[in-house]
């Protein structure tokens, strides 16, 4: 066993983790965001959505994903860390002049950062849904209601903007550079795996941003 | 065409190795359009003499483009504002007169600062001897022609091999990182027929080395595609993922 | 007294060396371990001799001045290297390819050497080969040859525009893979700045710490020298900055003799010097003159630019004087005429020390796009430095000194003639006679170093026997001590000139009188003002700085003090030579179609100098043999 924790201690096996773990939740947001169009389909449809996964026989098997889940959120966070404090004492002394950074994208030199308000938003929103939902609920009150009800909140609905738009941002460039860590890019697929990244990111995005615009801004009831 | 500039030059100075550094900011003028840019130092630094101070260090050496011994961060980047070229083969007129120039050394751990803006790239040698060859001996090889390689393959492989390991991939690079170097001479190695052998063993052993140096990773900005002199492709960083993971879930009797 | 054997073997040329090698004394494989060899250089011929003498077993010392092994100025060769593999099934064969050497050097160099470089070179491509050089190739996967330097066979191997590069990487590769073996010790950033001789063998050399300026001393069984040329005498050179004959040098006044030091080749397609403060030459590869015409305007003085000069106004001095060869003549005669018309005021561009070289025609009948694949990077290069489009002005061009096929003297085993020191590639004067044939420098480097070396050195070592020394003995400190006082004498002349300035005065005097066309007076007045030079930089060179720090200035004195003794034997040497001979041209000794007239009946010989003091030699000859071929005129009408 001794070769897998040498092979993922390296400088490239972390960064396959950080990429085997990022597609892990890229396919986990694409669930995420087709659960939650149920929200569209009305009060009744959504809670029948929640109370399946969350009150029927499907329940072991959702609390062991969510565990799953969580593990795999705590290993690309973790792996996040890691490689972004070796990459910083590599270069104890910065230039004087901000390097001018040609062909790389933005979103590219600013994974530490969007990851970083993402994962303070994470907090925020599984305290606002998920633990509000299992623990802190008053008897009667579905997860309808709390969505609807929070999203009334111009200044949570505001921060849930910004940080699906920085997500968005993150995945940008998250998706394609998952294959290239992998090794799984070469000349001929780069712009193919590029594009469909970036529609990708964008759908998420605007998918995620779409809800509290509708409930907050649309007047959803 | 050719016409003279007058420019002000900030350029970092440091003693030696442990000292700290810091810009001194020189004057040059008339300087002729058609001079190299280390020629213009090489003005700056004749003057320096006639004034009885110690001239600027710099590393240079063919300045043709190919030793890779020059390296200058000019105004935030590797090798200057040109694309595709190294510092000794950059020329003055990409500069307009009463210019302010900063040119600052290779900043990294791994690369060390010696003198005013020579760095130590050892680090690079290191990496090489790990595992940077095909494990043979002089003599009791086959006829060159005895196994053919596709136009394809061996145009891939000089592609990689073009590298002239001056470490401006790694100057540019936001995490100091070396993979495009390393990635270079993986790639061209596992490419060719006479390198698969022992690549698993030669992927292993380089990116060892090169983690125990001090570089940092790569977050794939492929900055140091755009910063490379010889233009080398990131596809070399990809091939180079892909060998270290075969060579990682490959059953072999070592690991 | 001296006495020089060249120690070829008797015997069928075919057979010289293979008997030589049966001859040769081994060293017990358990007995290599023991001994211990000193490189400097790793340019092809010292890295391929340091990676080939460890792997046998021998420790090996490897020292170079660059940062790193990879940057010897071998890199920056680019059109290629010759083999006699008779791929092609173009008529080609080993002693074709001796032949061609032999006559392309004007016949000024040894047969057997000659022969023995060409039988391994085919070793060689397969040596790279096998070490994974990307050689350019087929589409059938098989290696390409292209055809070279006025070869009537396509017998060079190449990768793209970077053959020096790629060869010199697999030799780095070779020499990398013993360091990490612990087989060879690399001292980088080290220059050496003398040969220590102990009872009569070279034992070690003493060098200069080029970060902490520290004097360091090293010992060993052997000396192997693989330093490169000494083009930079001149200046401006298409050789590297920091190339530069110090080593040799030192070596030289130990005692080692300097053969055919006028011996230097100058390239005829480089661009052209544009102003004062040009610090090198740039070549470009002579492949170019397969298309391109070469031109000056009929009128002296004529400065229209060159699309308003009419065809009729238009000299084409190659084609019109060499119809047969027209504008492929081989590189001396290229040189000379550009000289010639530029002397006589033809000269374009703002200097007036440039001729056109001329596509519009080929681009006319081949297509720009055909142009493109063929001379596209070459084209960049120039465009990047001049500014100026090709496709739309012809290049301007002018010679460059390039290459020195003199070198210290070596016998048939490449020793000096101080027993134990070697000398490999460039550095020695073996191969090319009086003038080297293009895509044959990278043969002879590695030819040495791989395949040579190995054999002459464990020869040597297993004949003689070694007193215990090291670098504490005596004689090492005393050469130690020398360096010092020489250092100190650098930095105490605190003159007015800057050490450049004083270069730049020995290069112009060199270019003028010791360039691509000499005569006596010229040489006598070179030396008279080589001499002056030599007082000026002993009594104005203001070298600043420290001696125990990195002082580039410090360096780059060492090395201009000892062009200014070379400089003086190059003009000695060429005086004394009453002939012309490939890169040696004498005016008074030519024919009376103004080409080179070569003296076989007084001058078939090696001149090999040996020194006494400075500005005083004595000449040794080694009569040179022609068993096989037959010295004949050059022609190239």
């Amino acid at each position: 066993m001794g070769w897998v924790t040498r092979a993922i201690s390296s400088s490239l096996g972390k960064k396959y983790i950080m990429a085997l773990s990022g597609l892990f939740l890229v396919i986990y947001l694409v669930i995420h965001l087709f659960g939650n169009t149920f929200l569209y389909a009305g009060k009744d449809a959504f809670n029948l959505y929640v109370e399946t996964l969350t009150e029927s026989s499907l329940k072991p098997v959702i609390r062991v994903i969510e565990v799953v889940l969580l593990l795999g959120f705590l290993i690309h966070i973790y792996d996040g860390i890691r490689l972004t404090i070796g990459n910083w004492s590599a270069r104890p002394n910065r230039y004087a002049v901000k390097p001018a950074n040609p062909q790389s994208t933005a979103a590219s030199r600013t994974m530490w950062l969007t990851a970083s308000i993402v994962f303070f938003f994470l907090v925020v929103h599984l305290q606002q849904f998920w633990y509000t939902y299992h623990y802190g609920r008053i008897p009667g009150v579905t997860m309808y209601d709390i969505v609807v009800g929070t999203f009334r909140d111009p200044l949570y609905s505001l921060i849930y903007l910004i940080s699906v738009l920085l997500l968005g941002f993150h995945l940008y460039h998250g998706f394609q550079s998952s294959f290239q860590s992998l090794g799984l890019n070469h000349p001929k697929y780069r712009s193919l795996i590029v594009i469909f990244g970036r529609i990708y990111a964008v759908v998420i995005a605007v998918g995620f941003a779409s809800f509290p615009i509708y409930f907050y801004l649309m007047g959803g009831k | 065409m050719s016409g003279n500039l007058n420019l002000t030059l900030k350029i970092w100075r440091q003693a030696n190795r442990t000292s700290i550094g810091k810009f001194e900011t020189y004057k040059v003028s008339n300087i002729s359009t058609d001079a190299s840019f280390l020629e213009m130092l090489d003005i700056l630094n004749e003057e320096l003499q006639r004034k009885n101070q110690e001239p600027v260090a710099f590393d240079h050496d063919c300045r043709e483009g190919i030793c890779g011994a020059c390296g200058l961060v000019i105004n935030g980047r590797p090798h200057g504002p040109i694309k595709g070229t190294t510092t000794c083969q950059l020329h003055m007129r990409h500069f307009k007169d009463g210019d302010t120039i900063v040119i600052e050394p290779w900043r990294a751990k791994a690369f060390p600062v010696i003198k005013d803006l020579i760095v130590d790239r050892s680090a690079f040698e290191k990496i090489q001897q790990a595992g940077g060859f095909v494990s043979i001996n002089t003599g009791g090889v086959p006829d060159a022609n005895a196994i053919p390689i596709s136009k394809e393959i061996a145009n891939i492989a000089m592609d990689a091999a073009a590298c002239i390991g001056c470490g401006a991939c790694v100057a540019a690079c936001k995490n100091a990182s070396a993979m495009l170097f390393v990635s270079a001479k993986v790639s061209h190695l596992a490419h060719l027929p006479q390198g698969k052998v022992e690549r698993f063993e030669r992927v292993e052993a380089m990116v060892k080395v090169m983690d125990e140096l001090g570089f940092g990773s790569c977050t794939n900005t492929y900055a140091c595609e755009a910063e490379c002199p010889k233009e080398i492709s990131v596809r070399h960083i990809a091939k180079m993922n892909r060998e270290y993971f075969a060579a990682k879930l490959k059953a072999r009797n070592k690991d | 007294m001296i006495t020089l054997e060249s120690k070829a073997p008797a015997g069928k040329l075919q057979d010289k060396w293979t008997t030589h090698k049966f001859n040769m004394k081994l060293v017990n494989p358990a007995n290599k371990r023991k001994y211990d060899v000193i490189v400097v250089g790793t340019g092809l011929a010292g890295a391929s001799a340091s990676a080939t003498l460890a792997e046998l077993g021998y420790n090996v010392k490897t020292f170079c001045y660059q940062d790193s092994p990879r940057r010897a100025h071998s890199i920056a060769a680019q059109g290629g290297i010759n083999a006699a593999k008779n791929y092609q099934n173009d008529g080609d064969s080993i002693f074709r390819l001796f032949y061609d050497t032999i006559k392309g050097g004007d016949y000024r160099a040894r047969e057997a050497n000659v022969y023995r470089l060409a039988e391994v070179a085919n070793n060689i491509i397969d040596q790279c080969v096998a070490q994974g050089v990307p050689f350019a190739r087929e589409y059938g996967g098989l290696l390409d040859n292209r055809s070279f330097g006025g070869a009537q066979v396509s017998r060079t191997f190449y990768a793209r525009g970077q053959t020096g590069q790629q060869l010199l990487l697999g030799a780095y590769s070779a020499l990398n893979r013993q360091i990490g073996l612990g087989k060879v010790k690399m001292f980088p950033r080290r220059e050496m700045l003398d040969l220590v001789v102990v009872d009569g063998q070279a034992r070690g050399i003493v060098v200069r710490n080029l970060i902490t300026g520290e004097i360091e001393k090293y010992s060993a069984h052997a000396v192997v020298l693989a330093t490169g040329g000494y083009g930079n005498v001149y200046f401006l050179s298409t050789n590297a900055m920091n190339s530069n004959a110090t080593a040799v040098w030192r070596a030289h006044k130990k005692g080692a003799l300097f053969a055919n030091p006028c011996f230097t080749q100058i390239h005829p397609t480089c661009i052209p010097v544009h102003g004062e403060y040009q610090s090198k030459l740039t070549l470009m590869s002579e492949s170019l003159r397969n298309d391109g015409r070469v031109w000056v305007p009929k009128k002296a003085g004529d400065k229209r630019p060159a699309n308003q000069i009419p065809e009729a106004e238009r000299d084409y001095f190659l084609e019109r004087k060499y119809p047969s060869f027209g504008n492929l003549v081989p590189r001396d005669v290229a040189s000379r005429n550009a000289k010639e018309q530029c002397d006589a005021g033809k000269g374009v561009g703002d200097t007036g020390l440039a001729v056109y070289l001329d596509f519009a025609d080929a681009i006319k009948r081949l297509g720009r796009k055909a142009i493109d694949e063929k001379y596209g990077n070459l084209f960049q290069m120039y465009q990047m430095i001049t500014n100026e489009d090709p496709y739309e002005v012809p290049m301007r061009i002018y010679p460059a000194i390039h290459y020195t096929m003199g070198g210290l003297w070596v016998d048939y085993n490449l020793m000096s003639s101080i027993p134990g020191l070697f000398v490999l590639g460039e550095a020695n004067f073996s191969d090319h006679g009086a003038n080297r044939l293009g895509a044959s420098a990278l043969m002879q480097g590695l030819a040495d170093g791989y395949f040579v070396i190995p054999y002459t050195l464990g020869n040597y070592l297993a004949s003689n026997k070694f007193s215990q020394v090291s670098s504490d003995h005596a004689a090492f400190s005393d050469v130690e001590n020398g360096i010092r006082g020489f250092v100190e004498r650098l930095l105490s002349v605190k003159g007015n000139k800057t050490v450049d300035e004083i270069h730049r005065e020995l290069g112009k005097v060199m270019w003028s009188h010791v360039g691509m066309a000499r005569n006596a007076e010229g040489l006598k007045t070179a030396i008279t003002q080589i001499g002056k030079l030599r007082e000026e930089f002993w009594s104005n060179v203001n070298v600043t700085g420290s001696a125990g720090d990195l002082n580039q200035t410090l360096e780059r004195a060492g090395r201009v003090a000892d062009y200014l003794e070379l400089g003086e034997l190059m003009a000695r040497d060429a005086l004394h030579r009453n002939e012309s001979c490939g890169g040696h041209f004498r005016e008074e000794y030519q024919t009376e179609e103004n080409e080179a007239k070569r003296d076989d009946e007084n001058f078939s010989y090696v001149a090999a100098w040996e020194f006494n003091r400075v500005g005083d030699w004595t000449l040794h000859k080694e009569n040179l043999v022609f068993e096989n071929v037959k010295p004949s005129q050059r022609s190239y009408k």
